[in-house]
């Protein structure tokens, strides 16, 4: 190509201005709404700036809080090891702490996919036996604390991480269940998704809290905790079965035929063939399944275990703090938005990578 | 629905077999520690600090039951439990005792198989008001917008005094508490209705709380007491007792202060009353010191009204209807001999 045969780029490209007029103001419409949109968030940046920020306490006692006009996120700072840890012994609050920080870093960890070996099942196996001596004590001279106590945020994340973790294999048997030629299995599969599925995890978790414990023998009790997350087991578990299924059927016929003339069983099809490639698919669905999920474990509220929503919700009702609520579920809000954030961030990642495979 | 209907068959079938079981006592001795059933978010009844430790006019007639049993205070459990989940949690021996702002009706007493002790509070429901809208009387709120949360008798006192007193009334349903208070201070209704401990509770923290009036009617009786399963009267007794102790000692003018030198007290039922002349513990299964050890670990009536609703807290309540009878209230323990 001769030099002087070079193609400016279109001024649209170069300049604010003409960005401006690209994207903003190309039409009458267009500008119309983009003046009305400027407007909207001049009038609600600023003041939401000044009342979050500008006009704030941090650090107050709460009637320092009754006479300014800003947010007062002391609600959270002077109650922050209730609403994280509950009822988590006050001076043994370090190692719900430590557990978290373990888990948290598990998953990073876990994030790359090049690291999804043998070696990290040893580390998993590891981090959560360190995470349960922590929670539970008892041994190496740690004091022992009852499961009744766990709540707050580790409580949350033990619902979300467990239920989730637990549900997905459950759920991709029960697709296959569903799937299978063996009529008993068919049935039972069926019958299941259908029932918990046709009822809300509310009434599960009621049946778990209120009506199991009076069928159970004398003297036997099983914690609340354990109800509810058994709960949140098996009513994940039906959802992600039917995304699953979905995911199945996407899988041409050919695929098992081809499978089938390899001379490899049921289990080698399904483990080398069709599952890799169904689960492939259903990606998205399966993460809108777990981040609901994982919103949903919030409705243990309702049969009264303290996870982060509840323990914030107490420390409203103590009239001292009434009536932050604005403060409080802003906290909450960033905090569940955190951890769905992630989810969605590290599926799309595996997203492409998968697809780059191919 | 079908929930309900579920819970109404499990309920039955557990009344059936409940008659022949018996011995709560020694099923909480054998495992050493008291459970007791709580709200958990109602403040100066029960509620956890923010240190996670549990507070609270409820909590504390726990632990008076638990220093009545073993001596020590701090031997008891606390389950915070819904209203939907605290008589089922009773029935299937998920706590010993429900000590959760539960009312003493025909109802719960008999169908639903519970026994309520000595009342530890004397509650009502009423209606608070901004002071601007001139009323002076519940019955002038023809018309009246009122906040109000669903699902409790609240709801239904508040319909049926409404009607019985041919007014129209708005309903503004809020299911959380807080909420339900902004709705109200922010003007949103004219008129706010809850047992009156609650509202002076709202009415503390109000942005100007001298604005707003509690009304004279009280349109409900709410006899607050902890509550036990039927079939075990020995239980029965220790809870009920402990209740009329913690009154008593008031009357008797014991504190976990002086509590000491009344041991020496020469007055034959104080002597009785702390187990210096023996045989009222035993009577009960338990130690002729419980008196004694409730008092000196947790405090007399009076001193846990103080602690944890009195006038020097935020709720502020005056004694009124909980005061003892020899001043006006209703609080009235039978003889201890």
């Amino acid at each position: 190509m001769e030099k002087g045969a070079e193609v400016k780029p279109p001024i649209s490209d170069t300049t604010i201005a003409g960005w401006l007029k690209k994207n903003l103001f190309s039409t009458k419409l267009n500008s119309f709404l983009t003046i009305i949109t400027l407007y909207y968030l001049w009038k609600t940046i600023p003041p939401f700036v000044k009342w979050a920020f500008l006009d704030s306490a941090w650090f107050t006692p709460p009637q320092m809080c009754r006479n300014i006009d800003g947010a007062c996120w002391s609600v959270i700072t002077k109650n922050i090891r209730f609403i994280l840890f509950g009822f988590f012994p006050y001076d043994q609050q370090w190692r719900p702490l430590v557990a978290m920080l373990v888990l948290f870093g598990l998953l990073y960890y876990s994030k790359e996919r090049h690291r999804w070996n043998r070696r990290l099942i040893y580390y998993w196996g590891v981090g959560l036996t360190i995470m349960a001596i922590l929670m539970k004590g008892g041994i190496f001279g740690l004091t022992s604390v009852e499961s009744t106590k766990w709540s707050g945020l580790p409580l949350t994340l033990l619902l979300s991480v467990f239920g989730l973790t637990a549900a997905y294999p459950l759920g991709v048997i029960l697709a296959l269940g569903r799937q299978s030629k063996m009529p008993a299995v068919k049935v039972l599969s069926i019958v299941y998704i259908e029932l918990i599925r046709g009822v809300p995890l509310i009434s599960l978790l009621f049946m778990g809290s209120i009506i199991f414990p009076l069928f159970l023998p004398e003297g036997i009790t099983i914690s609340k905790i354990l109800r509810a997350q058994v709960a949140i087991i098996l009513f994940t578990a039906a959802y992600i079965a039917e995304v699953v299924r979905g995911g199945l059927q996407a899988i041409p016929k050919g695929q098992y035929e081809a499978a089938a003339s390899l001379g490899l069983n049921y289990y080698q099809t399904m483990r080398l063939v069709v599952l890799p490639q169904a689960l492939k698919i259903v990606i998205p669905p399966t993460v809108s399944v777990l981040i609901s999920a994982f919103k949903d474990t919030s409705l243990v509220v309702i049969i009264a275990l303290y996870d982060v929503l509840k323990t914030t919700q107490t420390v409203l009702s103590d009239p001292h703090w009434m009536g932050f609520s604005r403060e409080a579920y802003i906290f909450l809000a960033i905090l569940y938005f955190l951890g769905c954030f992630s989810m969605s961030q590290t599926s799309r990642k595996l997203e492409r990578e998968l697809n780059i495979e191919r | 629905m079908r929930m309900w209907r579920l819970i109404a068959i499990a309920g039955v079938l557990f009344l059936s077999i409940s008659a022949v079981q018996a011995g709560t006592l020694d099923d909480v001795k054998a495992r050493g520690y008291l459970i007791a059933g709580v709200n958990g978010s109602i403040f100066g009844f029960s509620m956890p600090d923010e240190k996670g430790v549990w507070r609270g006019l409820d909590v504390d007639t726990a632990r008076a039951i638990a220093a009545a049993i073993f001596g020590d205070a701090s031997k008891v459990k606390f389950v915070p439990l819904t209203a939907v989940q605290r008589l089922p949690a009773l029935q299937s021996k998920e706590v010993d005792v429900l000590c959760r702002n539960t009312t003493h009706t025909l109802t719960r007493d008999t169908v639903n198989g519970l026994n309520f002790a000595h009342v530890n509070f004397y509650d009502g429901q009423g209606f608070m008001v901004h002071k601007k809208l001139g009323v002076k009387s519940a019955k002038e709120l023809d018309g009246a917008t009122v906040c109000v949360l669903p699902g409790t008798t609240t709801e239904l006192n508040a319909a049926d005094f409404f009607k019985k007193n041919n007014m129209k009334w708005k309903p503004v349903v809020i299911e959380q508490a807080t909420e339900l208070n902004k709705a109200f201070f922010s003007g949103r209704c004219d008129v706010l209705t809850s047992d009156t401990s609650q509202l002076a509770a709202h009415r503390a923290v109000a942005p100007n709380p001298d604005d707003y009036v509690i009304l004279p009617e009280i349109i409900s009786k709410e006899p607050l007491a902890p509550v036990v399963r039927h079939g075990d009267d020995q239980w029965f007794d220790i809870v009920n007792w402990t209740v009329m102790a913690l009154i008593q000692a008031e009357e008797f003018g014991i504190t976990s202060k002086n509590v000491d030198e009344m041991l020496k007290s020469q007055d034959p039922a104080i002597q009785r009353f702390l187990g210096v002349t023996p045989g009222l513990g035993s009577a009960l299964g338990l130690d002729d010191k419980w008196a004694y050890n409730i008092i000196k670990q947790v405090g007399n009536y009076g001193e846990i009204f103080e602690r944890n609703v009195g006038p020097k807290t935020p709720l502020g309540l005056p004694r009124g209807l909980n005061a003892l009878w020899t001043q006006g209230g209703l609080m009235y323990a039978a003889p201890f001999r």
